[in-house]
């Protein structure tokens, strides 16, 4: 029983580290522009079909083809705040917003299953199905490249975030929009860039997803949202430490639970978060009214 | 200024109703309405037949292939001249595979197209609520893939028995199989069984009697849960299968990812189970192999009524027609467009031998003990509904190629792979 406790723990862990790399994008964009980025999950599926693309007619890793879906992944964020956010305005402008990411995520959705059909993809490679035998239970490879990557990518985030000029830009437009503007920081910018790089790291959350998933197809990302929604509420809206500490939690709490009760594993994940929400209701990494405007 | 608190809680309303409301638009907008492409050769106003399927969400893999069994079935009756010398023209919509969704699609063909009869959708999830609409409405519910029991027992169809499943009931479709384990000598029967089971009426039936079955004849249970159906992540759950050690695997999946699911974290975790069967997934033809990796595939069984391979003269026409106008090998068919197009050919039985659309004379007519014919074999009601001549088979890939292995020495079953081959990624 140890053994299956400990292996649920690592599960746990390692596969918050797939959801944080699904979700660091979607706080990010709801720290800066105040949005609820319910496209994330057709995005996590449309990283995933660019990877697939890349492996099956380039024939690149998955890991290499990240060079070139990360920076395509970013235009198309771009491209997205500057024709569907940017033009919202006005007290409608975060209900609106909502409308204008499920537009998204619908054509999305449409361009995927006209390109790729309705039929299920993964994502392979030698170490998607390889393990390594550690304390009497496997890990997979591909689970402990996206949980270090999942760090990485945080890290990196809180180094543009704390340690750059455009970082400072991102954390005063959180702060305050109209305060950013009067000191000069151009905030449509700031918005259509952070958008880009919450989409952008959301290449790799895919190419995870479609790695370790059991099939995915253009229709996959309405299962994740409400999944990714908790964890980054969680966490502390706004909060890239918080989404990933979320995670990790919620998704080993789940795995402990699936030990004996796997028909209750999905509610202890949304219980988690009632739980939380009623002692800490900013999440746990988040700060009271910090960033109230 | 709005407290943090006070911000969260508008946007997470506001992000509910956005969510709602699209998920409307999405499933009522994105309807199409669809018609056999050949021309009419009459001037008597078409038979219209409307359904309801999962063309996004879920079970969209599953839906498309039912679109095109029915409308395979269409432009093959229309090709012939119709019926009853009328054209035959399909309105599909989709319920982006939500069964709320599905209630109003029917509420709406019905009462706002005045369909003249109706086809059901895809999976006993959707059927259920789907059939009481039509049972309100004095429709007969001809459907190919809702054999769930409670799609039978429900009260609507009790009272107006309007339901009839031209596939398999599904809850015995396992039966060959645990006569097979069963009828293994002790040398080669597996000691011990896992049972996971996926949280849905289709999926439970058959693995829930087939350990019953298998518990009676000594083959010990060292797992036995049912785990939410259509989450994102099977891991924890196939983890828990692997680390019992289990012989055997009978998992009662609904669809593909489920099982690539479990495969892939079996073959993590260096787990290779002798006997491997699934409810379903695996008799989707390209759409499982695509996902899984032919190789892998090798060894997988499921029950099922039809294969592309099928000795049915109606089934070999009905693939080649399916492979001149979809493309791919005949192996890439899915079950689905046989179920589909069965309806399809039951329906026209029912409408030539009745003379018209009337349902309440085409539920008469079917509940008549009369026998019919389709691509999957003999079809004939039993008072709720079930096809009472379904004959059940348990298929299995073998070196990418989906064949009958059970009955054993039944007319097209070839040797079974015992045990199941090593994985092959």
């Amino acid at each position: 029983m140890t053994t299956k406790l400990l292996h649920a723990v690592v599960n746990g862990v390692l596969g918050g580290g797939v959801y944080a790399l699904m979700a660091v994008g979607l706080t990010l964009i709801f720290g800066v522009l105040d949005i609820i980025n319910i496209a994330q999950g057709i995005m996590v599926v449309l990283g995933a079909y660019l990877s697939y693309a890349l492996s099956v007619h380039l024939h690149l890793d998955l890991f290499l083809g990240l060079l070139l879906t990360v920076p395509a992944m970013f235009v198309i964020g771009v491209v997205i705040q500057w024709a569907f956010i940017r033009p919202l305005r006005g007290r409608e402008r975060t209900s609106m917003s909502l409308l204008a990411c499920y537009a998204v995520a619908i054509i999305i959705e449409g361009i995927l299953y006209w390109a790729f059909g309705p039929d299920y993809i993964t994502l392979n490679a030698s170490y998607v199905t390889s393990s390594v035998h550690v304390l009497g239970f496997y890990l997979p490879y591909i689970y402990l490249y996206g949980f270090a990557m999942a760090v990485a990518l945080v890290v990196a985030l809180y180094g543009l975030l704390y340690r750059t000029k455009f970082g400072r830009s991102v954390r005063a437009t959180m702060q305050n929009q109209t305060a950013a503007r009067l000191i000069g920081i151009n905030v449509n910018r700031v918005a259509a860039l952070t958008f880009g790089i919450g989409v952008a790291v959301t290449a790799a959350g895919g190419m995870v997803f479609g790695a370790t998933s059991g099939g995915i197809n253009p229709n996959s990302g309405y299962d994740l949202i409400s999944r990714l929604l908790a964890v980054i509420i969680l966490g502390g809206l706004g909060s890239i430490g918080g989404a990933l500490a979320a995670a990790v939690f919620m998704l080993t709490a789940e795995a402990i639970v699936d030990i004996w009760y796997p028909t209750w594993s999905v509610a202890v994940f949304y219980a988690a978060l009632v739980v939380v929400l009623m002692f800490r209701p900013q999440g746990l990494f988040g700060r009271q009214a910090a960033r109230a405007q | 200024m709005r407290s943090h608190r006070a911000r969260f809680l508008s946007l997470g309303a506001a992000a509910c109703v956005a969510a709602a409301l699209a998920a409307g638009c999405s499933s009522s907008g994105s309807s199409n309405t669809s018609s056999s492409s050949t021309p009419a050769t009459t001037t008597k106003a078409p038979i219209v037949i409307g359904a309801s399927l999962s063309l996004t969400g879920d079970f969209s893999a599953d839906g498309v292939n039912f679109e095109r069994g029915y409308e395979l079935w269409a432009s093959d009756v229309n090709a012939a001249g119709g019926l009853l010398g009328r054209q035959v023209k399909l309105i599909i919509t989709n319920d982006a595979s939500s069964p709320t969704q599905v209630v109003t699609n029917y509420d709406q063909l019905i009462s706002t197209d005045h369909v003249d009869l109706t086809f059901g959708p895809f999976s006993s999830l959707l059927t259920t609520p789907a059939s009481a609409v039509a049972a309100r409405n004095g429709f007969a519910f001809i459907e190919g893939a809702g054999g769930a029991p409670s799609v039978f027992t429900t009260p609507a169809n009790q009272s107006a028995h309007n339901v009839f499943d031209v596939s398999l009931p599904i809850e015995d479709e396992m039966v060959p199989f645990a006569q097979w384990v069963k009828s293994l000598p002790a040398s080669q029967r597996p000691k011990t069984a896992a049972y996971p089971m996926a949280q849905d009426p289709f999926a439970d039936p058959p693995v829930q009697l087939t350990q019953t079955t298998l518990q009676a004849a000594g083959i010990r249970t060292v797992y036995s849960k049912i785990f939410p159906a259509e989450v994102p992540d099977y891991t924890p759950a196939a983890d828990n299968v692997a680390s019992s050690g289990a012989q055997m695997v009978v998992l009662g999946s609904t669809d593909v990812p489920t099982v690539g699911a479990f495969m892939k974290a079996f073959e993590q975790q260096h787990y290779i189970p002798k006997i491997f069967i699934a409810a379903a997934g695996p008799d989707q033809g390209s759409a499982f192999t695509s996902a899984v990796g032919t190789g892998n595939a090798s060894g997988i069984m499921v029950p099922n009524a039809w294969y592309p391979g099928a000795p049915n003269a109606q089934s070999q026409k009905m693939v080649s027609e399916y492979v001149a106008k979809y493309g791919g090998p005949a192996s890439g068919i899915g079950a689905d467009v046989a179920e589909a197009y069965s309806v399809g050919q039951v329906a026209a039985q029912a409408i030539k031998a009745t003379g018209g659309t009337d349902n309440s004379k085409i539920i008469s007519y079917l509940h008549s003990g009369v026998t019919l014919n389709s691509v999957q074999g003999p079809v004939k009601f039993d008072s709720l509904g079930r096809n009472l001549q379904a004959t059940t088979f348990i298929f299995q890939w073998q070196n990418g190629k989906f064949v009958q292995v059970l009955p054993v020495g039944a007319a097209g079953s070839v040797n079974i792979v015992n045990p199941k081959p090593a994985w092959t990624s």
